[in-house]
């Protein structure tokens, strides 16, 4: 059994996508015949090849069928080309081979991780055309994925941390797509049928649609043959249409969910930043020292350190295609909601108005680009970042030049990027498990709408398989 | 689904593995040979202090970093009633300073060095490490080595920490009901092994612990002698044995450590159910059998040939519980099986799992029952087999993608006195399980009177009814 204690909790996923310059892996990128986009880097030490394909294809696409790009993406293994779901499993299982697939907001994506020995890669990379040129959607498992899907809507209700999540894009965006439940709800996934699920693979998995990113033991000449090989499988289509922009929150607002838990579990925050943006290296620079850099980070020496008022607690820009959410999250024993809610207020609101010390820049500066080659070290980790640079068209020296772009950041730029970009009287306040509806009040400067949300609203995670 | 083999090893002894594997005839010999070929360059460089700090340096040359790992043998498993989380408390305050580097200090020169850095608890071990650039390693050795015997325990930042470990208790266990689950679980599976406590401690005794307590436990713990340096990264093996020297050398050893106690669990003597009431929406159901440990099994074939159940069961989407419980009669939304048998005490076979939508706890178990019988009463495919061994054999390759993990099973290793060296036997025992091992091991050790269920019974979320929690106040 699984029984391990950290000191503090792991980095968030969110963190890996931070991004380095020295030492950076040599990206190359093409396009193929039919217009899918190729990122790839050479990585020859080790037998094994990484391949990573994905689509603008995440629940922003749902529209009002809720539910409906995640669901697609769990189909993928389920049958093609004449051979069901045991059969796909055994043949990838008897070479050793990863297959994965999964979606989030802005993307659905598939890998496989094979063993670059002739025979078994053949097998495995083949079966993985197969999935993606000859998908043969069958009934039943459509079926038995809906239903699981139904259970993992009913193990949110059981997790007082997914609700607060799912409470909180819904607060932050409203109706636009990134406030839509990933997941769906009871109701959207039942209306779900499986011409949908076919409709939105034809439509969206499609080679102008998609990236390929690929990290192993292959050359060029050989990258540049599987690329061949898995456009080829893919009809040539269009890449989907941009998504609606953001509108920032004109008011601040309070949602309280009442929950039986020993702890409150709390979110703070409001829209953020996209990729790309003017802003982005000055927000992610100041959260740095805000919340993002786990043990030396303000928030968790104010809330944690000085006060013993939680495990975690952590700060986050989470740059989309369109504004993602800038977030603060915690969890504090619940008679002790709104000290741990006062104390973030107060940390968020005076870093906001005076940005960070001339030497939480200098520190946050060394730790940035001190600690590029960290996040490159592994194959898994470079697939990530590929991904992240193709899918949202940074250029290509992006990580070359983001240390110098680091270093020449100044504090007023980061300060006044802050003043910009965070509005503390326009917060969305989540808090999942406390009962007394007078304990948790709106900000005391600019006091606003309370929403109390219950039954709770529809989450912002992905189905559990 | 979890990750059946814990063991992906590395490092292994290329005769071992390339004269099973002949047994195998050409099925696994092109897969060996390629991890042969990464064995030539990558071989475990081991040195001792004269204080009794080992040393294991693996160089991977991948990327310009070192992982940097420092395990001592201590863990929940070596704590006594009333004590509990201790070990887990005392790892919090290594971040609490030494008279060199008070308070704060640590963190922020492992920032101001672009380095990560984390420390965990188990059952069997407690380990601190840093991800820094290879040209750095100094910057972690000697922060490390400061805090192996000069820690200041100061009371002040010891009452808020302990608050800052029961936050952490309320939302790992408290309020997860699958977890609050398992804590019962093992809490009744075992009578008298420490397995039986929780590594963050039982609520009661994290409220009286007092920081002499920590420090009698620090004292009685932490020294070089009871300790693994593990370096896995771009780095030299000779020149990290001479910094080793230089910053771990001075420190004093302690004599005559007293190893723990045994307290080697009683043998059970028949079926032992539990049921956990908590708000909930979805049951759960976790089921252990015991069995013995690769430390003190008898017969050395026999955890090898639980690994491989175990991978019948749950190693992969093609595995028997994938494909029969949770698609064919889709009894179960998720369902696993996994085997402990890496640490320093004998633990269990588990089988746990979740009912699909409109099934009944009862009928899952009855399911996970109905497979483990066929498992004692037909022999495994041989195609199923192979298939399993393939999955370890890959997954030899794919952990070495993570310099973190390969330094993580050497540190485990040694710590829980199997030694390093064991990775080295891992895939050529593996290959080496026939399908009457796997049956023979199901019918040794699967048995009703060695098993323990825990059923989770949702009740209600009611949001008005505050939480039951007298654990913390007094």
């Amino acid at each position: 059994m699984l029984k391990t204690l950290f000191a503090a909790p792991l980095a968030l996923l969110l963190l890996l996508l931070a991004p380095w310059a020295q030492a950076a892996p040599k990206i190359e990128s093409w396009t193929t015949g039919n217009g899918l986009r190729v990122y790839y880097v050479s990585a020859p030490n080790l037998p094994m090849v990484d391949l990573r394909l994905m689509f603008d294809a995440g629940s922003a696409r749902d529209g009002a069928q809720q539910g409906l790009a995640s669901l697609t993406n769990s189909m993928l293994d389920t049958g093609a080309g004449g051979l069901g779901e045991d059969q796909i499993a055994e043949k990838f299982d008897d070479v050793g081979a990863v297959f994965s697939s999964g979606s989030s907001m802005d993307m659905s994506w598939t890998g496989l991780r094979t063993i670059t020995l002739e025979k078994e890669e053949k097998a495995a990379l083949d079966l993985w055309l197969t999935l993606l040129a000859k998908p043969d959607f069958p009934a039943e498992p459509f079926a038995r994925i809906q239903k699981l899907m139904l259970v993992g809507l009913q193990a949110e209700k059981q997790d007082p941390e997914a609700l607060a999540s799912k409470a909180f894009y819904k607060a932050v965006y409203g109706d636009h797509p990134y406030g839509q439940p990933q997941n769906g709800t009871e109701d959207s996934l039942n209306a779900l049928k499986l011409d949908d699920v076919k409709a939105f693979y034809q439509h969206y998995y499609v080679a102008k649609n998609g990236l390929l990113a690929i990290v192993g033991a292959v050359d060029r000449k050989q990258a540049e043959a599987l690329a061949e090989q898995v456009a080829a499988s893919l009809p040539t289509g269009a890449a989907a249409p941009p998504i609606p922009e953001v509108k920032p929150l004109t008011e601040s607002k309070v949602v309280k969910i009442p929950y039986p838990s020993a702890q409150a579990h709390i979110l703070v925050g409001q829209v953020g930043d996209k990729r790309g943006d003017p802003d982005y290296f000055t927000l992610y620079m100041g959260n740095q020292t805000l919340g993002g850099s786990g043990f030396t980070s303000r928030l968790m020496k104010e809330v944690r350190d000085a006060r013993g008022l939680t495990y975690n607690v952590y700060s986050y820009f989470s740059p989309s295609k369109e504004m993602g959410v800038f977030e603060v999250g915690l969890q504090t024993r619940r008679e002790k909601t709104e000290e741990a809610l006062q104390v973030v207020r107060d940390v968020i609101g005076k870093f906001q108005q005076e940005g960070p010390a001339a030497e939480e820049l200098e520190a946050a500066k060394k730790d940035v680009t001190g600690g590029f080659p960290l996040r490159t070290a592994s194959n898994s980790q470079i697939v990530e970042y590929l991904g992240v640079i193709g899918f949202y068209n940074l250029p290509l020296d992006y990580l070359d030049t983001f240390t110098s772009k680091i270093n020449a950041l100044s504090r007023e730029q980061i300060a006044d990027a802050f003043t910009r970009r965070v509005q503390p009287d326009k917060l969305v306040t989540v808090i999942v498990g406390e009962t007394d509806p007078v304990a948790a009040t709106a900000p005391p400067a600019t006091p606003g709408a309370t929403a109390d949300a219950a039954p709770p609203p529809a989450a912002a995670q992905p189905p559990a398989r | 689904m979890r990750r059946i083999l814990p063991f992906a090893g590395q490092n292994r002894n290329t005769k071992t593995i390339l004269a099973v594997a002949a047994l195998f005839a050409g099925f696994f010999a092109p897969f060996a040979q390629a991890i042969e070929r990464l064995d030539v360059k990558s071989p475990v460089h081991e040195y001792k202090l004269d204080n009794g700090l080992k040393i294991l340096v693996k160089q991977d040359n991948r990327a310009p970093i070192a992982v940097v790992e420092l395990w001592y043998k201590v863990g929940s498993s070596y704590e006594h009633d009333g004590l509990t989380g201790v070990s887990h408390v005392v790892e919090h305050m290594m971040f609490k300073g030494t008279q060199k580097h008070p308070t704060g200090e640590f963190s922020r020169i492992i920032a101001e060095n672009g380095a990560e850095d984390n420390a965990f608890t188990s059952d069997d071990y407690t380990a601190y490490y840093q991800i820094i650039a290879a040209d750095r390693l100094e910057v972690a050795f000697e922060l490390e080595s400061d805090r192996v015997r000069n820690l200041t325990l100061p009371p002040a930042e010891f009452k808020k920490e302990l608050e800052v470990v029961k936050e952490e208790r309320r939302w790992r266990t408290e309020d997860k009901p699958p977890a609050l689950t398992r804590e019962q679980f093992s809490a009744v599976a075992f009578l008298n092994s420490p397995y039986k406590n929780p590594v963050i401690g039982w609520p009661s005794d994290l409220n009286a612990m007092q920081v002499e307590d920590l420090r009698a436990w620090y004292e009685r713990w932490y020294a070089p002698n009871n300790a693994t340096l593990v370096v896995v990264g771009d780095v030299e093996p000779d020149k990290v044995y001479e910094l080793a020297k230089q910053y771990y050398g001075p420190l004093k050893p302690t004599p005559d450590i007293a190893p723990p106690k045994p307290q080697v669990e009683v043998e059970q003597k028949g079926l032992r159910t539990l049921v956990v009431k908590a708000p909930a929406e979805l049951p759960y159901l976790l089921m252990g059998y015991k069995t013995p440990a690769l430390i003190n099994a008898k017969e050395k074939w026999e955890p090898y040939a639980l690994e491989v159940l175990a991978g019948i069961m749950d190693g992969g989407n093609s595995s028997r519980f994938a494909r029969e419980l949770v698609r064919g009669q889709e009894i179960a939304a998720d369902a696993s099986a996994w085997y402990s048998g890496y640490g320093r005490m004998s633990d269990l076979f588990s089988l746990s799992g979740t009912p699909s939508k409109g099934i009944t706890v009862e009928t899952l178990k009855a399911a996970l029952l109905t497979q483990v019988e066929k498992l004692k009463t037909e022999q495994v495919s041989a195609a199923e087999l192979e298939r399993v061994k393939a999955g370890v054999i890959a997954g030899e390759i794919y952990q070495r993608d993570s310099q973190q993990g390969q330094a993580e099973q050497l540190g485990s290793l040694e710590s829980v006195g199997l030694g390093y060296q064991l990775a080295d036997e891992y895939v050529g025992n593996i290959l080496a399980v026939t399908p009457e091992q796997v049956q023979a091991v199901a019918k040794k050790y699967l048995v009703e009177d060695h098993l323990t269920i825990a059923e989770l019974e949702p009740q209600p979320i009611d949001p008005n009814k505050s939480k039951f929690e007298p654990h913390f106040e007094r």
